[in-house]
């Protein structure tokens, strides 16, 4: 019994929804990242066995591209991180409430 | 000539113009010769227009001369266009003839007045918006005229503007005349809507053919009719003409007596046909009320002690005259009384102008008295204008008046009694103003000081441009009623009712015909029924004021005008006041509280859904998650695709 | 062996996204996703991917993770976070209602469609999996691959300038 396309798929939504779970639970900018980080992964994996089951390589560049953006997220957004907590070290993203209506 | 039409208003249009741009420097008296010329040429045109019209058939005496297309408007297609047939031209006559003599007139009586240009200005003005009137083809045109002299008679009633009460009694004028004109406009919206034109030709061919339905006739009839009301001082819009006695003489006589609140017996004559396609208790309406003010208003004369207050209520009570008339079907006579009555009505106000004048503008008979030794032209006129209105014939106005009882009693006998009893009281009051002003004994005398004289305190004459206008108006007062002489047995035939065959086409769908009936017959008693009225109302008058036999009687109710006038006032200031504030409160509450409410609703509710925009992360991430569960939810499940 | 593979693979992301969620302490967290990264670039080599797979390791487990390493220590901010208060009460629930929610509907999703989901048998013959990638890389997608070595340099640019100490003038005259 070989694993087939839809066995990736499952664990990709799975996956997908720990990281989701895990963006509005947590407090900490570096920990809600890192699950933005658990989402793309997952959804890389759905391209690929995408990309495998119908024999496309396009999957798989799409798979490229987004590993090139999110790499480049996140040199933007621990940029920012760092700006933010410079002031304020013990900041959690409840405290970075500026744009409250 | 007859195309040469558009000269008989431009002519005073032109004068008003040129009065308008040099009138200060043509001074006096000339800006007043320059406007009477001008009058003077539309009268010579007119004339011509008439012997145009004479030498064409019977059938086809009718011209319409279009200037250019005025509203051309889609389905609406109105035409600046003048109407020129028997019924206009004679309006056009004795207006423009009339008018020139009041101008005439007008140059002795403002002698000395520092706004003597401006006068004739308006006096100009005011005759090319009647000619408008008269000679329009279509209602929008006649509008215009309508408009044009109510505008004109406010700026000549307050002419003398400084005085309070002149300038109260214009704005009254121009109110009253305002809720008639709504009856106009709402007119024409109904012939518009019905017939799908507002020209006469239309509307009058479509009544008579019967393409429009009765209801919608009498709609427009009627409303017209309030129209007429209004401009023709009847009740219950009366209220404006004894007040108008604050403008200048020569006004009163050319606005008040001939012209203008004739527009609305015209207007009647006009539309006939309508009409008569009208429902049937619609002309009974209009006879009922002629007949109630003209009794009203000569009730309210016999108390009167202005000299023009007594002319003006006789006016409103001739134009009832006039109203029964139409109401009775008989149009020609209407138009007859019109006429003679525009000839010994501004006779008698020149008159009392004249009067006026001499005496050093006192108005109060009480303090007259005597005056046809100090003003012999003048009282001999005005005692031909007095015979005329009395009905004494052969003076013009027996032969008007008595055509238009002859119809109302086929139409009616209760109003023919109530015509009876007017012609009587007619008599009367016009009787006792005649002997207080020019008989019995001189009252000026203890009364000089008042009046800034020196020493003798003497009532003199008039000059000549005052006096000759008032000879003329004679002598047609004498003669007018030659026009429409009835079928009597001693008048030859070729005399015999001119008016009639004259104005025939025109008012023929509507005129009521009463040759057969029982009423024909007996045509020469009630002549002289009428004739023995007319004496009776002297003789009273002679015993009461000059002989002293029996009392007057002239209770103060009758001098407030029944209190008419004043209850008018009184509701307008109170319950009507109250209601204009509650009017004015709604407006402010709830039309303003609505558009307020608007902004203060969106206000609060944008206040409360701003509390969405937490600012925090963690909420917005939850929101964006939930949507994606129910995007999800919407394609997953009950679509049952992804 | 395939079968052995997937498993083992899958228990190793699981493990670290539910180290990533759950750790009180972000190092902690930070392993945790090292290891998810891990298993994924073993799904990738399963499946054939063996480029992306290398990519993987290198780029994601091995440069951003680290760099993620560097801003905590950097930031000082290896101090655990407290996960028994919760601030916003309606989180907790919307947060397991959101997760589930996707995850449940995902898959059914997936499997009302398996039979449509093509073939699960590798494809033989053809160019190396690298080759055909850059294949198709460099002659359907250029443009876009141009883009985003664009996109690489402003962002770094961005970020230099974002994250520069604004100095002080030193002289005061």
């Amino acid at each position: 019994m070989s694993p087939t396309t839809t066995w990736y798929l499952v664990l990709a939504a799975v996956l997908f929804g720990l990281g989701a779970v895990g963006l509005m639970v947590r407090r900490n900018p570096l920990v809600m990242f890192m699950c933005i980080e658990l989402m793309l992964n997952a959804v890389n994996l759905s391209f690929v066995a995408f990309a495998r089951s119908f024999t496309d390589i396009d999957g798989q560049t799409a798979v490229f591209f987004v590993m090139v953006v999110a790499a480049a997220e996140v040199v933007v957004g621990l940029g920012i991180i760092i700006s933010i907590m410079r002031r304020r070290p013990q900041a959690t993203v409840d405290d970075l409430a500026e744009l409250k209506g | 000539m007859l195309d040469a039409l558009w000269l008989i208003p431009a002519a005073p249009l032109a004068g008003f113009v040129l009065i308008l741009l040099f009138g200060r420097r043509l001074g006096e008296p000339a800006a007043g010769y320059l406007a009477a010329a001008m009058v003077a040429i539309s009268f010579a045109v007119t004339v011509g227009v008439l012997f145009d019209l004479l030498g064409t058939d019977e059938h086809h005496r009718e011209h319409v001369l279009t200037l250019f297309s005025w509203v051309p408007v889609g389905d609406l297609q109105i035409d600046m266009a003048l109407l020129a047939d028997p019924l206009s031209i004679t309006m056009a006559l004795f207006i423009t003839g009339i008018g020139s003599l009041i101008h005439l007139f007008a140059i002795g009586y403002m002698h000395g007045d520092p706004k003597f240009s401006k006068f004739f200005l308006y006096l100009n003005l005011f005759v090319f918006s009647m000619l408008m009137l008269v000679l329009g083809e279509n209602l929008l045109v006649t509008f215009l005229g309508w408009e044009g002299v109510g505008a004109c008679s406010y700026f000549l009633i307050s002419f003398w503007h400084t005085r309070p009460s002149a300038a109260t009694a214009g704005k009254k004028a121009f109110v009253t005349n305002r809720i008639g004109d709504w009856g106009v406009m709402l007119a024409m919206f109904l012939g518009f809507t019905t017939v799908g034109s507002v020209s006469y030709a239309a509307l009058n061919h479509a009544a008579e053919d019967g393409g429009i339905a009765t209801s919608t006739a009498t709609g427009i009839a009627l409303l017209l009719f309030v129209g007429a009301v209004g401009k023709s001082a009847q009740l219950p819009l009366y209220l404006w003409l004894p007040d108008a006695m604050e403008g200048p003489t020569p006004v009163s006589a050319l606005i008040h007596a001939a012209t203008m609140v004739t527009a609305g017996v015209f207007l009647m004559t006009r539309m006939n046909p309508m009409l008569a396609a009208a429902a049937d208790w619609a002309p009974d309406i209009i006879a009922w009320t002629g007949a109630i003010t003209a009794l009203f208003a000569a009730s309210i004369a016999v108390a009167q002690n202005d000299i023009k207050k007594v002319l003006a209520y006789s006016t409103v009570s001739q134009l009832g005259y006039m109203f029964l008339a139409v109401g009775s079907g008989a149009y020609v006579a209407a138009i007859f009384h019109m006429v003679t009555h525009a000839f010994f009505k501004a006779l008698m106000f020149l008159g009392s102008g004249s009067v006026i004048h001499g005496m050093h503008e006192e108005q109060d008979m009480r303090r007259m008295g005597a005056l046809r030794v100090a003003m012999p032209i003048t009282a001999g006129t005005f005692i031909i204008g007095w015979l005329a209105i009395a009905g004494v014939p052969p003076f013009a106005g027996f032969w008007s008046k008595d055509e238009i009882l002859l119809f109302t009693l086929a139409s009616s006998p209760v109003l023919y009694v109530i015509g009876l009893i007017t012609a009587v009281l007619t008599a009367y009051y016009m009787t006792r103003q005649v002997i207080m002003v020019f008989f019995g004994e001189a009252r000026w005398e203890s009364h000089a000081e008042e009046h800034g004289a020196h020493g003798e305190f003497t009532p003199h004459e008039s000059p000549p441009v005052m006096l000759a206008p008032l000879v003329v108006l004679a002598g047609l007062s004498i003669a007018g009623g030659v026009i429409q002489l009835p079928s009597f047995g001693i008048i030859p035939k070729g005399w015999r009712h001119k008016l009639e065959d004259w104005l025939h086409p025109v008012v023929e769908p509507g005129e009521a015909v009463i040759s057969g009936t029982s009423t024909y017959d007996a045509k020469v008693w009630l002549a002289v029924l009428a004739i023995v009225c007319a004496l009776t109302g002297i003789a009273l008058a002679v015993l009461v004021y000059a002989r002293r036999r029996l009392r007057a009687l002239e209770p103060q109710l009758l001098a407030d005008g029944w209190r008419y006038d004043a209850g008018v006032s009184a509701f307008m200031g109170g319950t009507g006041r109250r209601a204009f504030d509650a009017l004015a409160r709604f407006d402010a509450k709830v039309v303003d509280g609505a558009v307020n409410g608007v902004a203060t609703a969106v206000s609060a509710t944008s206040g409360r859904v701003r509390r969405l925009q937490t600012g925090n992360v963690r909420n917005y991430a939850g929101i964006v998650g939930a949507g994606v569960v129910l995007v999800l939810v919407w394609f997953v499940i009950v679509r049952g695709v992804l | 062996m395939e079968l052995f593979v997937f498993v083992c693979a899958s228990l190793m992301v699981l493990a670290g996204a539910v180290a990533v969620i759950v750790s009180p302490n972000p190092v902690h967290a930070a392993l945790g996703l090292v290891l998810t990264l891990f298993g994924i670039a073993v799904h990738f080599v399963a499946m054939e991917a063996h480029f992306l797979a290398a990519v993987q390791v290198i780029v994601y487990a091995g440069a951003v993770v680290v760099l993620f390493l560097f801003v905590i220590m950097l930031l000082g901010v290896d101090r655990s976070e407290d996960l028994t208060v919760e601030p916003m009460p309606i989180q907790r629930p919307l947060a397991v209602v959101v997760g589930g929610g996707v995850s449940a509907l995902v898959i059914a999703a997936v499997l009302r469609v398996r039979d449509t989901l093509g073939s699960d048998e590798v494809a033989a013959g053809g160019d190396t999996n690298i080759r055909a990638l850059a294949r198709n890389l460099y002659s359907d997608h250029v443009l876009a691959f141009e883009l985003t070595s664009v996109l690489l340099i402003v962002a770094v640019v961005g970020t230099v300038v974002l994250t520069r100490r604004v100095r002080v003038s030193e002289d005061a005259s």
